[in-house]
């Protein structure tokens, strides 16, 4: 009666002892990713969870333009392009002989079935708005593509290159949620619910020196100690952005591993509500912007990793203008300014905080910052459905904290029912000036008017631009070190 | 035998109908718009009200739930808004993770306390007893997540005998589908076996004091037949119940061991889901934790019955 449980524990262990450490070993062709979430399903058309990209993009699905790891715009399903100088007519030069992972051509009837379907009625595209200034996608033959736009985009060709506008067929795009099939050089394996996505070498790749890898596994592990205790104990190659940020400098020092901390498109801000009041008067908002001290909270909340910002704006792209010297560190300053606006003795706020580190930690660093110009914040933890619902939605809310993480983002602030509530006619007159501007130089000036307006109007207070802070072992190459889109892109990864 | 179970069927209907209906006005009142959730920060209006649509988010309250239900008693448990798939293969691919999970768990855990605890109660009072005991409360205060942490310092990460965490699938084969469980039953089983033995223990010192135990021994059966004759059948109808109410915890109470060796349990499941939005899986996955639990107390009723035969009394 007692043993028999006895017996099977002790087979159990000694199986357990006997089977070969070396389960977890790397060969040379095989690469394992930690990823933070995994993603819902595996259509990047739609939904928006970065995960979802962070799996596929350029790796399963490919687009008309490709984004490279320096955030340029280069050739991708199309090998080249025209653009008509009236910046309405786009003719896309498509690459001949791909084919999709089930084994169905590629041409421009794709093409065409893409777009119309990421912009028609019943899409749940997640960035429908990239699909906006198109008028019409004709075919004149198969390997052309001619998108007429109704309005001049400047952002076309980057946007075109998310994995939002993946090409998809129309034989798979109902069932890609689960069974991808895309053009990519790695096709779908299988995924083990809550636990990894296997991606193999697509034999048929039109480049047969692409990829270099056999099989990618990504594996999903959302608490900080048990990633750390992934990559310590080798069952993962590389977190390409680790959450447990803490814990960088104990990887750092091990010489098996590499750090590469970058960028990201995370511009994180102190969002204030510029339609309610105390936050409506300019001068609130500058005193704010006085009050907090960037690096403090850069290296409260983010361990020292993060770059400050100014604007919002990421600093690796054309047109950075750098202005985090326009509001220095000066509580003294900031009171004055709230007593010039009427508030000789400081206002009480609410500050929500969505559960991100960067918010929670930065959120108690900011209030008690602000406390000493006279800003007394009660601290409102909030989970994310809830903050979406009522901050992002509902624009019920004094300050908030949050990553903007979309690439070239800054037109949110022409958006008139956005929730943070800003209006600027000066700052519309040059959104709209970009988007019917082409020219690279131009549009890099215009960028640069743009951010100044949102920092002399102090729209909100610009913190950081969110790190990716990655971490491999030693010998990985090819790996992204900035983010310029959503992506872990293995195309070119290699052990040395 | 047959009333009895009758009756405790027409209750297990009546409880799930009960976890039913307060699990869906729960989750009515709870804020946060799943649609909205999952085209994030820049959704437009209209592709929400598509998105609300193809969920079917804008049907009447009571319609809605006279759907959910109708399609469990179907067997049907919907699709999963954020992935996709229908409910019920997620919560099969689930189960077979903490299904044997518990089991194992539950396994060592008794492999261990029964031992200790009849070792302890037949030798009171001296040293062997205080080990036990001391063991005992040493297993029910230290936290099983942070025991779990030490096993993968020590086994994962310092010496590479396991893997920190995850679950490779019962397809990758038995062998290291086991072996990946193996640490969590570790670490869950240490509090269970720690309960367990005292449990034992004081079970079996309150059988040895009565008065059919003085009397077999009277008749002169020797120790080992008295332990196995009277005492251990007598003193395992609160064991039983025990390991009934333990193993009923780790299906559902798992989540903290699930979370620490990143594996895709049913309690990570809710508890994405809750984080997700995705009510009609955490609606689901509440009835399958509420099923079991009463599934597995239903067992230990029938099990009780089937060890201590003697008619009941009053229920």
């Amino acid at each position: 009666m007692k043993s028999s449980p006895l017996l099977i524990a002790a087979a159990l262990l000694a199986a357990g002892a006997l089977m070969p450490a070396g389960a977890s070993a790397q060969t040379r062709d095989r690469l394992v990713i930690g990823m933070q979430l995994e993603p819902p399903h595996l259509d990047p058309t739609a939904g928006a969870a970065a995960a979802i990209d962070e799996v596929t993009y350029s790796n399963l699905f490919e687009s008309l333009t490709r984004i490279d790891a320096r955030g340029e715009v280069v050739p991708g399903l199309a090998e080249s392009w025209e653009i008509s100088p009236d910046g309405l007519t786009y003719t896309f030069k498509l690459r001949p002989g791909v084919t999709y992972h089930d084994g169905t051509g590629f041409d421009s009837s794709d093409v065409r079935f893409a777009l119309d379907r990421a912009r028609g009625a019943d899409s749940v595209n997640a960035q429908k708005g990239y699909f906006a200034a198109i008028g019409s996608v004709e075919t004149p033959d198969p390997l052309t593509a001619v998108v007429t736009l109704t309005r001049p985009d400047g952002q076309f060709l980057f946007n075109m290159g998310s994995n939002d506008a993946a090409i998809v067929a129309p034989e798979s795009a109902a069932t890609n949620r689960q069974k991808p099939v895309g053009t990519g050089p790695f096709r779908f394996d299988r995924w083990v619910s809550g636990d990894r996505v296997v991606l193999v070498r697509n034999p048929g790749f039109r480049d047969p020196a692409v990829p270099k890898l056999g099989e990618v596994v990504f594996r999903f592990i959302s608490d900080p100690a048990a990633q750390l205790n992934a990559m310590r104990s080798g069952d993962v190659d590389a977190f390409p952005n680790i959450g447990a940020t803490e814990s960088l400098p104990v990887l750092e020092a091990d010489r098996s591993f590499t750090v590469a901390v970058g960028t990201t498109e995370g511009e994180t801000v102190l969002a204030l509500n510029n339609a309610r009041k105390p936050f409506d008067d300019v001068r609130v908002r500058r005193a704010v912007a006085h009050a907090v001290n960037r690096q403090d909270v850069i290296d409260g909340a983010m361990f020292g990793y993060g770059t400050p910002i100014g604007s919002h704006f990421a600093p690796h792209r054309a047109g950075y203008v750098d202005l985090t010297g326009l509001y220095p560190h000066d509580p003294a300053k900031a009171r004055a300014l709230l007593a010039e606006a009427g508030y000789p003795d400081g206002f009480d706020a609410v500050i929500r905080l969505p559960p991100p580190v960067y918010a929670r930690r930065g959120g108690e660093i900011i209030a008690a910052q602000l406390a000493e110009a006279g800003i007394r914040l009660r601290i409102e933890p909030m989970e994310w459905a809830p903050w979406l619902e009522q901050v992002f939605r509902g624009r019920d809310f004094d300050m908030t904290i949050v990553s903007h993480v979309e690439p070239l983002d800054i037109d949110v602030y022409d958006r008139p029912d956005y929730y943070f509530g800003y209006r600027s006619e000066r700052f519309g007159a040059v959104m709209d000036e970009l988007s019917r501007t082409v020219e690279p130089d131009r549009r890099a000036a215009l960028y640069g008017d743009a951010q100044r307006i949102l920092a002399e109007d102090s729209a909100n207070v610009f913190l950081f631009q969110l790190p990716k802070a990655g971490v491999h072992k030693a010998g990985l190459t090819g790996l992204w070190e900035n983010s310029p889109v959503p992506a872990n892109d293995v195309t070119a990864v290699s052990w040395k | 035998m047959t009333g009895f179970l009758a009756r405790r069927l027409v209750g297990l209907g009546l409880t799930l109908f009960l976890a039913s209906l307060v699990v869906f006005t729960v989750l009515e009142v709870l804020p946060g718009d799943p649609a909205l959730l999952m085209l994030g920060v820049d959704a437009r209006p209209d592709t929400l009200a598509a998105l609300r649509a193809q969920m079917g988010l804008d049907r009447p309250v009571p319609v809605r739930y006279l759907a959910w239900v109708g399609g469990l008693l179907g067997g049907d448990m919907g699709v999963s808004h954020t992935y996709g798939v229908p409910v019920g293969d997620l919560v099969r691919d689930r189960l077979a993770v903490t299904v044997p999970l518990a089991a194992l768990a539950i396994l060592l855990s008794t492999a261990v306390a029964l031992p200790l605890g009849m070792a302890a109660a037949s030798r009171r009072g001296r040293p062997a007893d205080y080990g036990v005991m001391a063991f005992s409360q040493l297993g029910v205060a230290i936290p099983n997540f942070w025991f779990g942490i030490l096993l993968v310092l020590w086994l994962s990460v310092g010496l590479g005998w396991f893997d920190a965490g995850g679950f490779p699938g019962w397809s990758a084969g038995a062998g290291p589908a086991l072996k990946a469980l193996l640490l969590p039953a570790l670490t869950l089983g240490l509090t269970e076996a720690a309960i367990l033995a005292r449990i034992t223990r004081a079970s079996i010192l309150d059988t040895l004091g009565e008065d059919y135990v003085r009397t077999a021994r009277a008749k002169g059966l020797g120790p080992g037949a008295v332990m196995r004759r009277h005492v251990l059948r007598n003193a395992l109808i609160p064991i039983t119940t025990i390991v009934g109410l333990q193993f009923a915890f780790l299906l559902g109470g798992a989540i903290v061991v699930e979370n620490v060796f990143f594996l895709p349990g049913l309690g990570r499941l809710l508890f994405q889901a809750i984080s997700q939005r995705d009510l009609i899986v955490v609606k689901d996955v509440v009835m399958v934790m509420a099923a079991l639990v009463v599934a597995v107390n239903l067992i230990v009723d029938v099990l009780y019955a089937v060890i201590d035969p003697r008619p009941k009394g009053v229920p």
